[in-house]
């Protein structure tokens, strides 16, 4: 274990990304003590620029953008992660249903789940959340609709790898449920591959929640990062950082859970490492 | 391959695709459930437009008062015979309406595969060639970046600087409606419009392929046949240009069908950013006016392009790779 810190934490690029991560973690934790109020207040007047009275101007009708940002990633992670673990639950069922009972069963689950592949998921999503009506409990529905087949394959393939080892068969032949042996012994051994899936399902999904809010299909009270583009958009001429800063915000937070999760692929794998 | 064994292919292909296309029916089905108030009132523009004997109607085709069962079947009997209803919003039934914006999509999503599939071919090929160089490591670091960056915002990045700042290209919108181009002049006019929106939407899938096709490359590097052809003095330029690279090809054509959905939602978040007037901006407006109906109906169509479209490109595969046997 102290192996795979050491390689987790010692490779630079994954060091940062951590760093700009912790500190998205710090802000929306800290939202309302950094920015107390409704991000939606208007605070000055509209327009005023990076770097005057505040520290990213503020937008069309006056309300801070660094409020909003710091609101934003609140929202964003929130969705994100909790659209994750509805993915990563529902997946981990599916996939290992599949892999354990095979057959039939395999053959109907993993049907579903190449349909739920081949559909445009995006536009899935869209759907969905134009019918539940715009909310964070649609929103991450929606995302958890679309996000949790890759999920369910991955656990699929580790199930049936393990299925047939010897300690999954010891413990068929000592009499456990099937239940006790797929959360008991299958499931901890898939641990790696599924961790590292479900953080690159986060970054997807933080992609999923903007795009989406940027359409004006985000929770309408709650201020995020692609509502904040959407909002900025019609005056880019004008006032370019409405719609410059989050999009920065969403970047370097999607690309440093992508390379945080690849670190970790990679200091999970070490064998692997080299390819 | 005898072209009558193509066909039989095929034909088998189509009917794989069919339980896909019922799935689609069978889910809007289930969506039309979940919404608000019943299917009749949705299916008509959920927030009025129609008029009341219309709605009546609608109740009376779908069966609304009869058994679920029964819904279902009429549904699925009237999505299939392409009866997707009526749009109060547009005037205009939704079959017309969606297909007029067809051909625009089509465009882009084309424009974009050629385009994403053919530049990460190459620099996924050139970063191979170059692999731990400096130029290796741009490309890489490119590709990482282009790869976590939201589409829309780098549409408008685009816009910002391409249009804005320099004037280069126009900003939205597919032709110059008030200069009545014909001919060439017209299709210059469209291409100079697709520029924009077609590298934002082929950003993302350049990076994904560039990543893969490094990576396959790499790997092939490896294998025993490679060494066989080095073995018998052919030179490094020759085993990656005849041998590598055409091994290499596979894995990116692969990805890119199953690619096609996500190119089709890409296109939504980047025809609304751009105003090209395709299914994507259809759907953006059906999305505003609340146009339940049309929201379906586009999904619909656009999971049969996606079939369609996996189709094609499982039979190009076929063409390109001889050791794939049709069964």
């Amino acid at each position: 274990m102290r192996g795979f810190w050491r390689r987790f934490l010692t490779n630079p690029r994954v060091a940062l990304s951590l760093l700009w991560l912790a500190f998205v973690v710090v802000l929306a934790l800290g939202a309302h003590v950094l920015s107390p109020g409704t991000p939606f207040a208007i605070v000055s007047k509209p327009f005023s620029p990076v770097l005057g009275d505040f520290l990213f101007g503020t937008d069309s009708l006056g309300r801070s953008v660094a409020a909003g940002l710091v609101h934003g990633a609140r929202t964003s992670l929130l969705i994100s992660i909790l659209a994750t673990l509805a993915a990563v639950a529902f997946g981990t069922l599916v996939g290992s249903i599949a892999g354990f009972y095979g057959g039939l069963i395999d053959d109907v689950l993993m049907r579903v789940t190449e349909f739920f592949q081949t559909i445009p998921s995006f536009i899935f999503a869209i759907v969905l959340v134009a019918i539940l009506a715009p909310s964070g409990v649609s929103l991450v529905i929606a995302i958890a609709t679309v996000s949790w087949p890759p999920i369910a394959r991955i656990v699929r393939g580790e199930v049936l790898a393990l299925r047939n080892r010897e300690f999954v068969q010891a413990a068929i032949v000592a009499g456990q449920s099937d239940m006790a042996i797929l959360v008991g012994q299958v499931l901890p051994n898939a641990l790696s591959p599924l961790i590292v899936t479900g953080s690159l399902l986060v970054a997807n999904a933080i992609l999923i929640e903007s795009a989406l809010s940027f359409l004006g299909l985000g929770a309408p009270n709650l201020m995020s990062w692609g509502f904040q583009i959407g909002a900025g958009r019609a005056f880019l001429r004008d006032a370019w950082w409405l719609v410059t800063i989050p999009g920065i915000a969403i970047l370097l937070t999607v690309l440093s859970i992508n390379i945080a999760g690849e670190g970790l692929n990679d200091a999970l794998n070490p064998r692997l490492r080299d390819l | 391959m005898g072209g009558f064994r193509l066909l039989r292919y095929l034909i088998r292909r189509i009917v794989q695709a069919v339980p896909v296309v019922l799935g689609v029916v069978v889910l809007n089905f289930l969506l039309l459930q979940l919404a608000p108030g019943d299917a009749a009132t949705v299916l008509a523009g959920e927030a009025g437009g129609a008029p009341v004997e219309y709605v009546e109607q609608l109740r009376e085709r779908f069966g609304l008062n009869k058994p679920i069962a029964v819904q279902l079947a009429l549904y699925v009997k009237n999505i299939l015979a392409l009866d997707l209803g009526y749009s109060f919003r547009n005037a205009s039934p939704v079959l017309p309406l969606i297909l007029d914006r067809l051909w625009a999509t089509l465009l882009l999503m084309g424009t974009t595969l050629v385009l994403s599939v053919g530049g990460g071919i190459l620099l996924g090929l050139l970063a191979a060639v170059w692999v731990r160089t400096w130029k290796d490591h741009l490309i890489s670091v490119a590709a990482i970046v282009a790869y976590a960056t939201p589409l829309f915002w780098v549409g408008l990045m685009l816009i910002l600087v391409f249009s804005i700042k320099l004037d280069w290209l126009p900003t939205s919108g597919m032709e110059d409606a008030a200069a009545f181009y014909e001919g060439w002049a017209r299709v210059a006019d469209i291409a100079k419009h697709l520029v924009l929106p077609a590298i934002t939407l082929s950003l993302f899938y350049i990076a994904l392929y560039v990543r893969l096709m490094r990576a396959t490359m790499l790997e092939q590097r490896g294998l025993d046949y490679v060494t066989t052809a080095r073995a018998k003095g052919l030179s490094e330029r020759q085993i990656t240009m005849r041998h590598v690279v055409r091994n290499s090809l596979l894995p990116v054509v692969t990805i890119a069908g199953v690619q096609i959905g996500g190119l089709l939602g890409g296109s939504v978040v980047v025809e609304s950013v751009f105003a090209w007037p395709g299914l994507g901006q259809l759907a953006f407006q059906a999305l505003f006016a609340r146009d339940l109906n049309l929201l379906l109906g586009i999904f619909f169509i656009s999971s049969c392009l996606v079939v369609l479209v996996n189709i094609v490109i499982d039979v190009i595969y076929l063409m390109l790779d001889p050791r794939i046997r049709v069964g």
